[in-house]
């Protein structure tokens, strides 16, 4: 008997591609402890390296003192700056345009910067030497506070830069400056100020905080001195970038360097960048000629590696008396720490902060941003977002909520009322983006629906009228939009690179496939949802296709994942070479069927002949033709790449309410309600999206109410342990409520638009509009974060809030 | 560095191994074992990345030596699974997307597995409280607990069937 025949429904399912809740490929490995991250990484002759780091955050190396260090058995070598003059690579460029010390020259400018290295046989003779390495420092004044440093007398942080005016953004004014970035249009925002009936002004800290993934950062690095060549698995979002530069800092040959990124531990930002610890790592491999093992711990990951934030900022914003937004002016000071080495494209030393417009149709903006040196760790990556989106939402968010308070507005009512209308897409915005699609009125009004808000706004009412009432009741109501999937080539570059992504698929004559991207999963899944968009694309079944990543002897060229951009660019980049695949195919289908192209009809995993469901040739069959009999002119094999240079970014959006309640008594929070709308346009494996918005709402609840790294006014971080730095539990947590719509990116080859950065991006905002609002009937209109119990207490007695 | 002749049984295994007196026990399970299940993410007990199973008890193989592990039987991730067979915890957390990065998933699964047989039937917030030692950065938490009510069904399930 025949099998029964199955429906093109029946087929799509099998396929298990583009909305389909599959499960992971990747997790078999993980849950049998199989994962291969970089510390299980074990070569023979392996050594490892440890990193002597400064006690003093700003101070001049008077002498340091290697000889115990070298004769504790087992230890190899200990190198300094000096050891690394002759290499000239005691400095390494940054991606924005700065320099960076690898080990500290002469001088410390952060408390924890790298000041030497010991190579020894293992972890532990390591750890030892390290503790024998005797350094002298003479102190110098510290600055902590980025106006402090830009005071006239402030101490000069950076010696190496004195008498340079021009910065690799433009001119410096001061000796602590590194540049002023704007955008916008001043004359209109002033103008638009000088006649509005209304205007409010608020300043606000989004304070320094860490993406701490639960993996650190480190590396193996192996050179070969026979072959010449450099092997190195590195915890990095951007292996191909990092192939790039270690060519140009070491001088090996870029075919000679290879860069693995394997299974990595969570990111968040935080792999970006290139550390000094993975280029000396590098550099004792070479002169050793041994691998080199280097494993931070969690006190150097937080206080040594890429913090996130740390922006002052002052909003204001100038409307008319019934609510409507005429002009935006926001004038930043970014604490960039002792190196400029934040990770944003080239051209954009702020990020893409100027998308601090949001999600409103405002006439004339202006924002100039300020980057400040400090006595504090280098970084200012996204952290679980687009370059700096997280610091624009909040500041537009927040200064919306302002302004509705001062008019006694309704927190939806004005976001209604400046929305840009689903009919103004493609929407350009007074900062110069091409917002490529949003239906921002219909979401609101969703959620608005499934919280029952008229209810909550009639309870709150309720409780501000009791006395006797243990609480104050907040709602929090964020209304987002994000800019992700960097970038067009024509305005984004890393170091000169264009921030395309690629694919590679080759099909094999039995029907499975292999797909090599340019990016790197870290959790987000890509060895499922690449192949889902693959699956749809070609009717080949998600399960057989192999999808492979952070190998830069394999992979295309790829800028990485980060800033949401994987699916936007990476995922377009699949869908494109899939096309190219599906046009040869189809070639091939129509010698088969004896019939020409334009008679071919394709449906979900064949071309039918139109008219006649009984002739068509499945993908398949294809494929083994490819290899078999390709038609007279046509080459064998199945196979494509493709390098997708995006048109546009791509614009997700969402709406997230929060409702808090406050012990009036102790200043505890606690989270009653969060549902959260994203739009990420086409959705590819919901429960992937469900997970990522989970742990996306996770961190960022997690910054709203305990993150800071809080530093004394000698440069110490009072907060580099799990013991400090807040990381919540299970018990913390609060459980999440998920909704969406669907708006796809019309520039998008599927519409897909990105996704596991809009929680974190919405939500911070959201806890910090719910706790304002619990306060906001005492005429408050903003609270800082972190929003710790402490903080909310002294907060309520500040008040005179009485139990 | 003292050498201590170190007897446990490791996943079943009757092992016999030298170690320096000071080795902590994710080290020598991770660089003399081979087992690379159990992660370091914190080296202060805070994460839960390195647990592991002690005569019964969760563990935090980061501040435990190897040599306070003589005599003792010790379960790793490597060792859940029996006769080729998932462990319900490992199921779960597969089919609830119980795990993004998977860096915390060892010591979660560990930890779940023993959370398990001190209370066949959680509600949530014990779950929540059970796993309050095991930090994850990816899930929020939320399918990590619907992966140990599913698993708690799975044992419950299983225990009938055999009873």
């Amino acid at each position: 008997m025949n099998a029964p025949v199955k429906t093109p429904e029946e087929r799509k399912a099998d396929l298990q591609g583009m909305g389909d809740s599959r499960l992971r490929k990747e997790d078999a490995r993980f849950i049998q402890g199989k994962g291969q991250y970089c510390d299980d990484i074990k070569l023979p002759g392996m050594l490892h390296m440890d990193i002597v780091r400064s006690p003093v955050a700003h101070g001049r190396i008077k002498r340091i003192n290697k000889e115990e260090a070298l004769a504790i058995p087992g230890v190899h070598a200990v190198l300094t700056a000096d050891d690394l003059k002759p290499l000239n690579l005691h400095w390494m460029p940054t991606l924005a345009g700065d320099v960076a010390a690898v080990l500290a020259d002469e001088k410390v400018h952060f408390q924890m910067q790298e000041v030497a290295i010991v190579i020894a046989d293992d972890r532990y003779i390591a750890a030892d030497a390290i503790e024998a390495v005797e350094v002298e420092y003479e102190e110098l004044p510290v600055v902590i506070d980025p106006y402090a440093a830009l005071e006239p007398d402030a101490p000069v942080l950076r010696e190496d830069l004195q008498g340079k005016t021009e910065g690799a953004h433009g001119p410096r004014d001061h000796h602590n400056h590194i540049f002023t970035w704007e955008a916008g249009d001043k004359t209109a925002a002033d103008a638009a100020f000088d006649h509005a009936p209304v205007t409010v002004s608020q300043h606000m800290h989004y304070p320094r905080v860490h993406p701490c993934p639960l993996e650190t950062c480190g590396c193996v690095a192996s050179f070969d001195p026979i072959k010449g060549e450099l092997t190195t698995w590195m915890t990095s979002q951007a292996p191909h970038v990092v192939r790039t530069v270690v060519s140009m800092l070491s001088g090996v040959p870029e075919s000679k360097v290879r860069i693995i990124s394997p299974d990595i531990g969570g990111g968040f930002g935080n792999k970006v960048g290139i550390y000094p610890g993975y280029v000396c790592a590098i550099v004792a491999s070479i002169v050793l000629g041994r691998p080199v093992k280097w494993s931070e711990d969690r006190v150097e990951n937080i206080s040594s590696t890429a913090f996130a934030r740390d922006y002052h900022m002052d909003g204001h914003l100038a409307a008319t008396e019934d609510g409507k937004i005429l002009g935006l002016k926001v004038d930043v000071i970014a604490d960039h720490g002792a190196f400029d080495a934040c990770a944003d494209p080239t051209k954009f030393p702020a990020g893409l902060f100027h998308i601090c417009s949001g999600s409103y149709d405002i006439p004339a903006a202006h924002c100039s941003v300020k980057g400040v040196y400090t006595n504090k760790a280098p970084g200012g990556v996204a952290y679980r977002c687009s370059f700096r989106v997280t610091e624009a939402v909040y500041l537009i968010e927040r200064m919306v909520d302002v302004l509705a308070q001062k008019l006694n507005m309704d927190k939806a009512e004005i976001r209604r009322k400046n929305f840009i209308r689903k009919d103004q897409f493609p929407y350009n915005s007074a900062f110069g983006f091409e917002y490529d699609s949003g239906d921002y009125h219909t979401a609101l009004e969703k959620v608005l629906d499934a919280v029952d808000y008229k209810a909550l706004r009639a309870e709150q009412e309720q409780k501000r009228a009791d006395p006797n009432c243990p609480t104050l009741m907040g709602i929090g109501l964020v209304t987002f939009t994000e800019v992700v999937g960097a970038g067009p080539s024509k305005t984004c570059d890393i170091l000169g690179v264009g921030m395309f992504d690629s694919c590679e698929i080759r099909i094999h004559p039995t029907g499975s496939a292999i797909a090599r991207m340019g990016t790197i999963t870290q959790g987000q899944g890509h060895q499922t949802t690449y192949a889902q968009i693959i699956a749809s694309e070609l009717g080949i079944p998600s399960e057989v296709i192999q999808v492979e990543e952070g190998d830069t002897s394999t992979a295309p060229y790829g800028l990485g994942t980060y800033g949401s951009r994987s699916t936007p660019v990476a995922g377009a980049a699949i869908a494109m070479a899939a096309r190219k695949i599906h046009a040869k195919a189809k070639k091939i289908a129509a010698h088969l069927l004896e019939v020409s192209e334009a008679d071919l009809d394709w449906e979900v995993d064949r071309f039918k002949v139109r008219g006649n469901d009984e002739q068509f040739k499945t993908m398949a069959d294809v494929a083994f033709a490819a290899y078999q009999q390709p038609p007279e002119g046509l080459e064998p094999g199945l196979e494509a790449v493709h390098y997708y240079d995006p048109p546009n970014f791509t614009y997700p959006f969402g709406i997230y309410l929060c409702v808090v309640d406050i012990d009036k008594g102790t200043g505890e929070s606690s989270i009653r309600r969060f549902y959260a709308l994203d739009d990420c346009g086409t959705r590819i494996n919901p429960m992937i999206i469900d997970g990522q918005i989970h742990g996306g709402l996770t961190e960022g609840f997690a910054v709203a109410m305990g993150q800071q790294m809080p530093f004394d006014e000698q440069g110490n971080l009072l907060g580099n342990t799990l013991m400090d730095y807040f990381l919540p539990t299970a018990v913390e947590t609060p459980t999440w409520e998920t909704d969406y719509t669907v708006t796809p990116s019309p520039h998008h080859p599927i519409g897909a638009k990105g996704v596991a950065e809009s929680p974190h991006v919405g939500s911070i905002p959201t806890f910090t509009s719910a706790v304002v609002d619990a306060f906001a009937h005492l005429g408050v209109t903003h609270i800082d974060m972190p929003h710790t119990s402490y903080r909310i207490w002294k907060k309520l007695k500040e008040e005179g809030v009485q139990l | 560095m003292a050498k201590q002749i170190v007897k446990m049984t490791l996943n079943g295994q009757q092992i016999e191994q030298l170690v320096d007196s000071r080795t902590l026990l994710v080290h020598f399970l991770r660089e003399q074992m081979n087992l690379t299940g159990a992660h370091i993410g914190c080296e202060t007990s805070h994460c839960g990345a390195c647990t592991v199973d002690i005569d019964g008890e969760s563990v935090k193989a980061c501040t435990h030596l190897a040599v306070q592990c003589d005599g003792s039987d010790v379960k790793t991730v490597e060792g859940l699974a029996e006769a080729g067979a998932l462990h319900a915890v490992q199921e779960a957390f597969y089919e609830e997307h119980g795990l993004q990065c998977g860096f915390c998933t060892p010591g979660m699964l560990m930890r779940s597995y023993r959370f398990l047989q001190e209370n066949r039937n959680p509600t949530e917030d014990e779950i929540r409280l059970g796993l309050s030692g095991n930090l994850c950065r990816c899930t929020g938490y939320q399918n990590i607990v619907k992966a140990v009510q599913s698993a708690a069904i799975k044992l419950q399930q299983k225990e009938s069937a055999t009873a």
